[in-house]
């Protein structure tokens, strides 16, 4: 078996270390190492978002991302997203459209929502459906994901 | 997958080294969607994974009006598509920048990567042919530059030889009167690899009424990318007109040779090509007269 590496990352706010064998995803250590196991594995090729996280800001496919490439970054997973027991908008907005129902794309598009609402706070229809065009659902059908999104910038507008 | 080390090289010496050493054996980490995807189905083999997203001159653009643009070849898409000068000097590599796979893929995916795994379908290469630019290869022998219209040679494979590695892409400075466009058509709205892809880049008169030169990339009706180079040839001298477009679409459906597979007929293919040639050509002509288009992949929108 090839040596196992450190590496050094801070993950939701906190200073995270792992060893790794140089094989690994970034999902399976988050998930099977770090107990993380919000963040989901569908196809694990870069096609579904299930494993959506932000890496140094920017949404990525924990699937196609190696632990050892983590070094020094800072990771934002599904647990990281909610703001100490309050639920971010997103996920609130989530619940009250009733945007989700088997749940395994879920942690994905809140994720990559809020990457999209970060830059683009005030999206169209259209922007919404392009930016999350790398995330799938094969339950709700989409719509209500869109209104779920539509609805959280609302709501992250009153409050600024 | 199988057990596999990993090196993150500090500088070009250091991971032609690496790659010289390890031949076949060793594979290059970019952003990684195309090469863990294959190594971990068996696409492809390797015992070393050389990441070189840490060699400064690999990662990064550099745009200056008189020189051009110098784009590291590990630069991941969405560096170029956030870049509204780039975005108004290379308008058809911008478009393949934001239709490679969804936001998560440009976050990692690199133009280099695209062009190096060397697929037919690939969206970026039909743009890269289109804007003219050439690829600087550094090998245990020193650099070389190559077209990108030379740079592929098969599906999955290119020219690069034991050791060598794509360091970046270089384009032409860009001056009045040009325009540039890359349109695709897949059969869902994104995320999906192309039926046919068409890069066009123009450049028109003063008085903007005429062709003085245009370059086309086709995609996924060959073995390789395609340069449409007699259609460009053809192009030069004629009026920038429906016309024009549409003659050129069918010149274009004349050198296409598709195959046949699960995403497309070739039948399909033939008629798809002649249609984005012809359109895409309207949007590089109309980009080059000043008139804003928008990103819609297939051209219908906007």
């Amino acid at each position: 078996m090839v040596k196992k590496t450190h590496v050094s990352t801070t993950i939701n706010g906190e200073t995270a270390e792992f060893l790794c064998e140089p094989r690994q995803s970034l999902l399976e250590i988050l998930r099977d190492t770090l107990e993380l196991t919000g963040s989901k594995e569908g196809c694990n090729n870069g096609n579904c978002g299930a494993c959506t996280v932000l890496m140094d800001g920017l949404p990525v496919n924990s699937c196609l991302v190696l632990a050892v490439e983590a070094e020094g970054a800072t990771i934002t997973t599904i647990e990281g997203i909610a703001e100490q027991a309050h639920l971010h908008p997103l996920q609130q907005c989530f619940l009250e459209n009733a945007a989700l129902q088997c749940g395994i794309c879920t942690p994905g598009f809140i994720v990559a929502a809020k990457a999209l609402l970060d830059r683009n706070p005030k999206p169209t229809e259209h922007d919404i459906r392009f930016e999350l065009a790398g995330n799938l659902c094969r339950c709700t059908g989409y719509d209500k994901i869109v209104r779920a999104v539509q609805d959280a910038a609302a709501a992250l507008e009153g409050k600024h | 997958m199988k057990d596999i080390e990993y090196a993150a090289a500090r500088s070009v010496d250091e991971a032609v080294g690496l790659l010289a050493a390890r031949g076949d054996k060793a594979r290059i980490l970019a952003g990684g969607t195309d090469i863990l995807v294959q190594l971990r189905e068996g696409l492809r083999d390797a015992d070393l994974i050389v990441d070189v997203k840490k060699i400064p001159e690999l990662v990064g653009l550099s745009h200056d009006a008189k020189r051009g643009l110098r784009l590291g070849a590990s630069t991941p898409c969405y560096r170029i598509y956030r870049d509204a000068k780039i975005c108004a000097a290379y308008p058809a590599l911008a478009d393949a920048a934001r239709i490679i796979g969804g936001w998560q893929i440009q976050s990692r995916a690199s133009i280099g990567g695209n062009l190096c795994n060397s697929s037919p379908a690939a969206d970026s290469i039909p743009a890269l042919i289109a804007h003219d630019a050439r690829c600087v290869i550094a090998g245990p022998s020193g650099r070389r530059t190559v077209p990108v219209a030379e740079f592929c040679t098969a599906p999955g494979r290119n020219v690069l030889a034991r050791g060598e590695l794509l360091v970046t892409l270089e384009f032409p400075p860009v001056g009045d009167g040009e325009g540039a466009r890359y349109l695709r058509f897949i059969p869902r709205n994104e995320m999906d690899i192309a039926v046919v892809g068409a890069g066009v880049w123009v450049k028109l008169n003063a008085a903007k009424d005429t062709i003085a030169a245009a370059r086309i990339g086709l995609a996924a009706v060959a073995p390789t990318p395609l340069p449409a180079t007699e259609v460009g040839a053809w192009l030069a001298g004629k009026p920038a007109t429906a016309a024009t477009f549409a003659e050129a679409g069918d010149r274009a459906r004349r050198l296409a040779k598709p195959i046949s597979d699960m995403r497309s007929p070739a039948e399909y293919r033939l008629h798809i090509v002649g249609v984005l040639v012809t359109r895409a050509l309207a949007g590089a002509v109309d980009r080059a007269r000043g008139i804003v288009i928008g990103h819609s992949p297939n051209g219908q929108e906007h």
